[in-house]
């Protein structure tokens, strides 16, 4: 197939289903068209062909000149947490039966005596056993025959199962055994759809790697069915161009890979986010930017640096616990290394036995909603004391189509938080802003100490329904000078998506010590693995160069938790034993202070990137900022820097033009949102439209 | 300068922020699985009076009340004359620190613009402090291992080096151990540097308005709680396997308007071996089964644990003193929230869970090359350690949790990890059926494990598990859980405490307890009953005879489970 992407002219479609809305963008050339249509769960592909329709109407081309359609979707991490997946069965090693259900044996709350832990993803009758054993060193301590796997799987078989997921001990080292597994599968029972966990995340931890497989089996029926349906529709619609799929690390797929490994899907949307902002940071020339969107229920941040979004090869899906940490599933693929916290517009404040104001994770969603909204609600949002503080304007909320009541807001702040505090209602509401904007700042600053990163010399750029609103007084808080505020930002993650490169990354688990370096192994494995993730985006790409980037996971012996180390090329090529301690010592320094002394060095996991390059981007023009923008008036707009009320200058972003600047206090109105610029900064319209807020000078 | 409600509650937020960050700091330098991936660990902040202002929540609340207390000795033994910048503090004192020599405790003290602040401290479980090595097998605490009293690790910056020259000469994995004390003293550093951040931020030269806000507030919280209870006393107690002879604690819970007392008077004696407890540890896991019961959402600081009062006699089992033996100090440690339980239950009913496995399943086998035939040229020696557990108590509303920890909050290790630490072979770590107490909520299931050498080894392994005579007994008409059993492959006994020999070619089989039941079996509804059978947490002879299900439901259930259905 031909490479027809990325180049300036080209015609290409982003589309983003979401839990409410699909967002769809088409971009001709330079210009961009997006809608917005609601999600339809049925059979989301019918969402994507309105919305498709809408954007080639508004661009007044066909779908037929459509040259490539990059898609992220939800539909995996909704059918994982709405336990929506196809009936399947797990084959694992003899005695080790539970380990899906045994999670870590720990609470991830110790203090709730009624503590309920979220159940597998399979039951425990739908998990089978084989014999046959592999030891740490990927040897076999036990063999496994046809014989013993046979009357397991006419089990299966007569059971009626869809998809079939293998995972058995230490298989990362050693895969005999369940390809072994996969071939008796196959002659038997040819109907089923079969995942390995050898191949779907050859990783270490029995845990993760199994509920990986057991994930990607659950969902595999599902996608490959929607993906199916999904490329006859567009067919029919005269679409005749590839379809790639945004997957969680931030790259493209093939649509027969994504089939395959459907759990490489999962927080594709939040992925396109992080590439959006990635792509803004090399638009003005950022190095060290934090990416910050918080929409109605949650806020996600993460590092971006050197314009690349942080990356790690486990995260948690589907939390059952307030978000908290361990009440989800861990999945172990390559993934933007984000953090998500329960803050949003919507999230709803109590005062607890303290006496302290409590807000999130516990949501009004859209129904009742926040008091405001005027639908039943009434207990206060972060939505209902925006709009008490004046960051709102009542009557043009939403492009003007919900008309915000603030006497309810001040009710509800007052009954729930004034009350038991002896607040104002304008009090309750800066304590209660102030406290959901200090949780995203411990977030962001717990994200970056994690990485060994002082945030002081950051950029922010902010998208997403909420935050504007919030991110100019997360950047005080976080001693953050700059923050971009890009348009668009409604539909950010769509837009991410035409911006990412083909990519696929391939890891393996094999221990080695400093002691006993061999750089000939080193040479073959690393060559394996970038021929495998290279096939992958070869698959996609038959032309353009790729690019391979090398990572390894390092620790002192004995500790257990690794650190990546991104090695050259070179450094990757020939391997070199000083070289491997030295970048160890390095990054180590970097984030713990200090090395230990006399300690032997191992490796854990090898990983290797291969993308496309990165689009070329062209640096944006940046404006000083002189003229004024017009203003509408002033109205009092709370200042939690200063803790008290100012006058905040009206301004409507579509009327300022390029270099046109306002100080803060002041409040920047648009349909999809409102900025807020703090007493301290000042904001200017940059010519590629991002509004520029920065310390005054 | 004052600052307003709202500032200070963000400084509180902050802080709670400050020692997760410290906490997680140390998971990540960590050397000893026990920290690293087990989580037995805990980090907080103090003011310059040694008042606990805010604690990370981790694995292990029998830390919590213990670490409380441990910086107001620092502080005494070093002598406030002596507390320079630059200074890291050091012990492993059982009585002063966290329980036994097993736990490290460090202390760093947080100056800005040149005053003293505050201080920080933080603990870990390591894997090894020389002695006899981690088991119950010492007769007092000389044998248990090294002793390193409260002194300074660093002065004013610099290491004391003869005091690493001592601790590396006396203990198995000096290398281990010295990156540990490294960790605990960076962890500590981290905390610090977040601290004059915000001190910075909001302008403060010292914590009293901010101590003052915390400490009004948990304390207000705290005691409301106390005083809506019903203010009675109840007695409860509890029978525990010990290690030659049956322990049992005693005790009685008495709720005294703005405090709650828990006198342990009439527990056993102290035992002979090393399972004997420090009160600090006593009274870190009474305070957490009253504080999860009764006000689970306060944080833990000085006057939200100071209403928990403890009272034992001197050499009870829950008062050792010096010197007696306390490496496995955490077995009757874990019991004491089931027999503070047993009491409460009297005083508020419906609230606490049935008896559950209570104390971890953890062993420790040190392997060696084989001695009784010719080893292979690369059988090494190995320690490798493991955390594992039981089943929960059913509680009032909810089945016990299976094969997981309560009242202690550590995770296990996984078993690919545990086979790369040494020559061990796990073949065994799944549920054990049929193992929780039948009741209206069913125990949680306890699991089996079985463990052998790879080729050419053999080995010791040191036991550390209780409930083998002694099983989790039922609340309200609830069965009990199984015992713990264990024994060789070849079906030679063995015993649920101490040092033992396996053969090479030999394999432990064990099976860890289950939690006890709350309420009549029969009141179980069936549907749960038919959901536990195709799952296979009971058998069908106990879902006829415990629950009664009929053998036409029973099978239905099989045939459900043929055709690949779920049942529930």
């Amino acid at each position: 197939m031909k490479a027809a992407r990325m180049t300036e002219h080209s015609t290409r479609l982003g589309v983003d289903i979401g839990g409410t809305f699909t967002d769809v963008v088409l971009e001709v050339g330079a210009a961009s068209y997006s809608t917005k249509v609601l999600t339809t769960y049925a059979a989301p592909e019918n969402a994507i062909i309105d919305g498709m329709h809408q954007v080639c109407a508004k661009a007044e081309i066909s779908p037929a000149q459509i040259g490539q359609i990059i898609h992220g979707t939800t539909l995996a991490t909704n059918a994982l947490i709405e336990r929506r997946g196809a009936k399947t069965a797990l084959i694992t090693t003899e005695g080790f039966r539970d380990v899906i259900e045994m999670r870590t044996e720990s609470r991830f709350e110790q203090y709730d005596l009624n503590l309920v832990l979220p159940d597998p993803l399979l039951p425990r009758q739908m998990r089978y056993t084989v014999p046959g054993r592999m030891d740490a060193s990927g040897t076999e301590l036990q063999p496994l025959s046809r014989a013993d796997i046979e009357p397991v799987v006419d089990q299966i078989k007569a059971a009626g199962y869809e998809s079939v997921a293998v995972g058995l001990i230490h298989s990362y080292l050693n895969d005999a055994h369940e390809t072994l597994v996969r071939d008796v599968l196959a002659e038997r029972m040819p109907e089923a759809m079969v995942s390995l966990s050898s191949e779907v995340s050859p990783q270490m931890r029995e845990y993760e790697r199994f509920n990986t497989v057991v994930a990607n089996a659950y969902i595999k029926p599902l996608m490959k069915s929607y993906l199916g349906r999904l490329e006859g529709r567009l067919q029919d619609e005269g679409v005749g161009c590839n379809i790639f799929l945004m997957h969680s690390g931030g790259g493209i797929i093939s649509i027969e890979n994504a089939a395959d490994f459907p759990v490489r899907l999962v927080e594709s949307g939040p992925a396109g986010g992080a590439v959006f902002a990635a792509n803004i940071a090399a638009r003005y020339g950022l190095d060290k930017v934090l990416s910050f969107d918080m929409g109605g229920t949650t806020a996600k941040i993460c590092l971006i640096k050197d314009q690349t979004p942080k990356t790690s090869r486990v995260f948690e899906v589907a939390r059952t616990y307030r978000f908290k940490k361990g009440s989800g599933m861990p999945i172990s693929i390559p993934v933007i290394d984000m953090v998500e916290i329960g803050a949003g517009g919507g999230s709803l404040a109590h005062v607890d036995a303290m006496r302290q104001i409590r807000v999130g994770p516990e949501s009004a969603g859209s129904e009742p909603g926040p008091a405001c909204y005027g639908r039943g609600g009434d207990r206060p949002a972060v939505t209902d004391a925006d709009l008490v503080l004046g960051k709102l304007d009542p009557d043009n909320f939403a492009g003007g189509s919900i008309a915000l009541d603030a006497g309810a807001s001040a009710a509800a702040l007052s009954t729930v938080l004034g009350d038991v505090l002896d607040m104002d209602a304008a009090t309750s509401a800066f304590g209660l802003a102030e406290v959901v904007d200090e949780n995203m700042a411990n977030a962001a600053r717990v994200h970056a100490v994690e990485n060994g990163e002082d945030l002081s010399d950051y950029t922010m750029i902010a998208f997403g329904g909420a935050a504007p609103l919030h991110a100019g007084r997360l950047c005080e808080k976080l001693g953050v000078d700059r923050l971009l505020v890009p348009p668009g930002a409604g539909v950010g993650s769509a837009i991410g998506f035409l911006r990412a490169p083909f990519s696929f990354e391939a890891n393996r688990s094999v221990y080695m010590t400093l002691a006993g370096f061999d750089a000939g192994k080193i040479k073959t494995l690393l060559a394996d693995l970038k021929s495998e993730a290279t096939g992958f985006v070869r698959n996609c790409d038959a032309d353009s160069p790729i690019l391979s980037e090398y990572k390894v996971y390092m620790r002192y012996s004995g500790q257990g938790w690794e650190i990546p180390i991104t090695l050259t090329e070179a450094q990757a090529m020939s391997p070199d034993v000083a070289v491997f301690e030295a970048r160890f010592i390095e990054d180590y320094t970097k984030l713990f202070g200090r090395p230990v002394a006399g300690m032997d060095i191992e490796i854990t996991v090898w990983s290797v990137n291969a993308t496309t390059p990165p689009e070329a981007v062209a640096r944006a023009d940046e404006a000083a900022g002189s003229d004024a923008a017009p203003d509408h008036g002033t109205r009092p707009l709370f200042d939690p820097a200063l803790g008290a009320f100012t006058d905040g200058t009206i301004v409507q972003r579509h009327e300022m033009a390029p270099g046109m600047q306002v100080a803060g206090p002041a409040i920047i109105t648009e349909d999809e949102t409102t900025i807020i610029v703090p007493t301290s900064r000042v904001a200017v319209r940059q010519p590629d439209g991002c509004i520029d807020l920065r310390v005054k000078g | 300068m004052t600052h307003s409600n709202v500032a200070y509650q963000v400084m509180w937020n902050r802080l709670i922020s400050v020692v997760e960050e410290q906490a997680q700091a140390l998971v990540r330098t960590a050397f000893s699985t026990s920290v690293r991936e087990a989580g037995d660990l805990s980090a907080g902040v103090y003011d310059v009076a040694g008042q606990m202002l805010a604690q990370a929540v981790t694995g292990t609340p029998g830390h919590v009340n213990a670490m409380a207390d441990a910086v107001a000795h620092f502080i005494r033994r070093i002598g406030p004359e002596n507390i320079a910048e630059g200074d890291v503090y050091i012990t492993n004192d059982p009585w002063e620190g966290t329980g036994h020599l097993h736990d490290i405790t460090m202390v760093t003290p947080s100056f800005h613009g040149g005053a003293l602040v505050g201080f920080f401290a933080c603990t870990a479980h390591i894997v090894d402090i020389g002695g006899r090595g981690f088991g119950a097998d010492a007769a007092s605490v000389y044998e248990e291992g090294l002793y390193i009293p409260i002194m300074k690790f660093a002065d004013r910056g610099v290491v004391d080096e003869t005091l690493t020259r001592i601790i590396r000469g006396n203990v198995r994995e000096p290398d281990q151990l010295i990156g540990d004390i490294y960790a605990l003293a960076t962890c500590n550093e981290i905390g610090h540097r977040r601290l004059i951040e915000m001190m910075q931020e909001f302008d403060l030269s010292d914590l009293t308005g901010i101590a003052d806000f915390i400490l009004e507030n948990s304390r207000r919280a705290t005691i409301q709680r106390i005083a809506a209870l019903p203010q009675k006393s109840a007695d409860g107690e509890i029978t525990m396997d010990g290690f030659d002879r049956p322990i049992t604690l005693k005790v009685n819970v008495s709720v005294k308007g703005d405090r709650i007392v828990s006198d342990f008077t009439g527990s056993s004696g102290l035992d002979k071996k090393g399972i004997n407890c420090p009160l600090v540890y006593a009274k870190a896991y009474a305070c957490y089964a009253l504080k999860v019961a009764i006000a689970p959402e306060i944080p833990n600081n000085a006057a939200s644990l100071a209403p928990f009062e403890i009272a034992a006699p001197e050499n009870s089992i829950v008062n050792a003193l010096h010197p007696a033996p306390v490496a496995l100090r955490h077995i009757v440690g874990h019991f004491v929230p089931d027999a503070v339980f047993n009491a409460f239950d009297q005083i508020v009913p419906g609230i606490v869970p049935a008896e559950g496995a209570a104390c971890l399943c953890n062993f420790q086998v040190s392997l060696r090359p084989r001695t009784d035939a010719p080893a292979p040229v690369d059988a090494r020696r190995s320690e490798v350690l493991t955390f594992n557990s039981g089943g929960s108590g059913a509680r009032p509303d909810f089945d016990g949790l299976n094969a997981t920890a309560f009242p202690s909050g550590v995770m296990t290790m996984p078993v690919e990890a545990t086979e790369h630490a040494g020559p061990v072979i796990i073949w065994r770590k799944e549920l054990r059926p049929g193992s929780g107490g039948a009741g209206k909520q069913r125990g949680g299931l306890g699991q089996y494990m079985e463990v052998g050498a790879r080729e050419g080894h053999e080995f010791d392994i040191q036991a550390m598990f209780d409930r083998v005579d002694h099983p989790a007994k039922g609340r309200r008409g609830g069965g009990a859980g199984a015992p713990t059993t264990i024994a060789q492959d070849d079906g030679t006994p063995m015993r649920g405490k101490g040092k033992q020999f396996v053969a090479h070619g030999r394999r432990v089989m064990m099976a860890f307890p289950g939690g006890a039941g709350y309420g009549a079996a029969k009141d179980r509804p069936a549907h749960l009953v038919k959901r536990d059978l195709a799952r296979g947490y009971i058998t069908p002879e106990a879902a006829a005879q415990d629950y009664g299900l009929s053998a036409a439901d029973i099978a239905a259930v099989a045939q459900a489970v043929r055709n690949g259905e779920d049942v529930t």
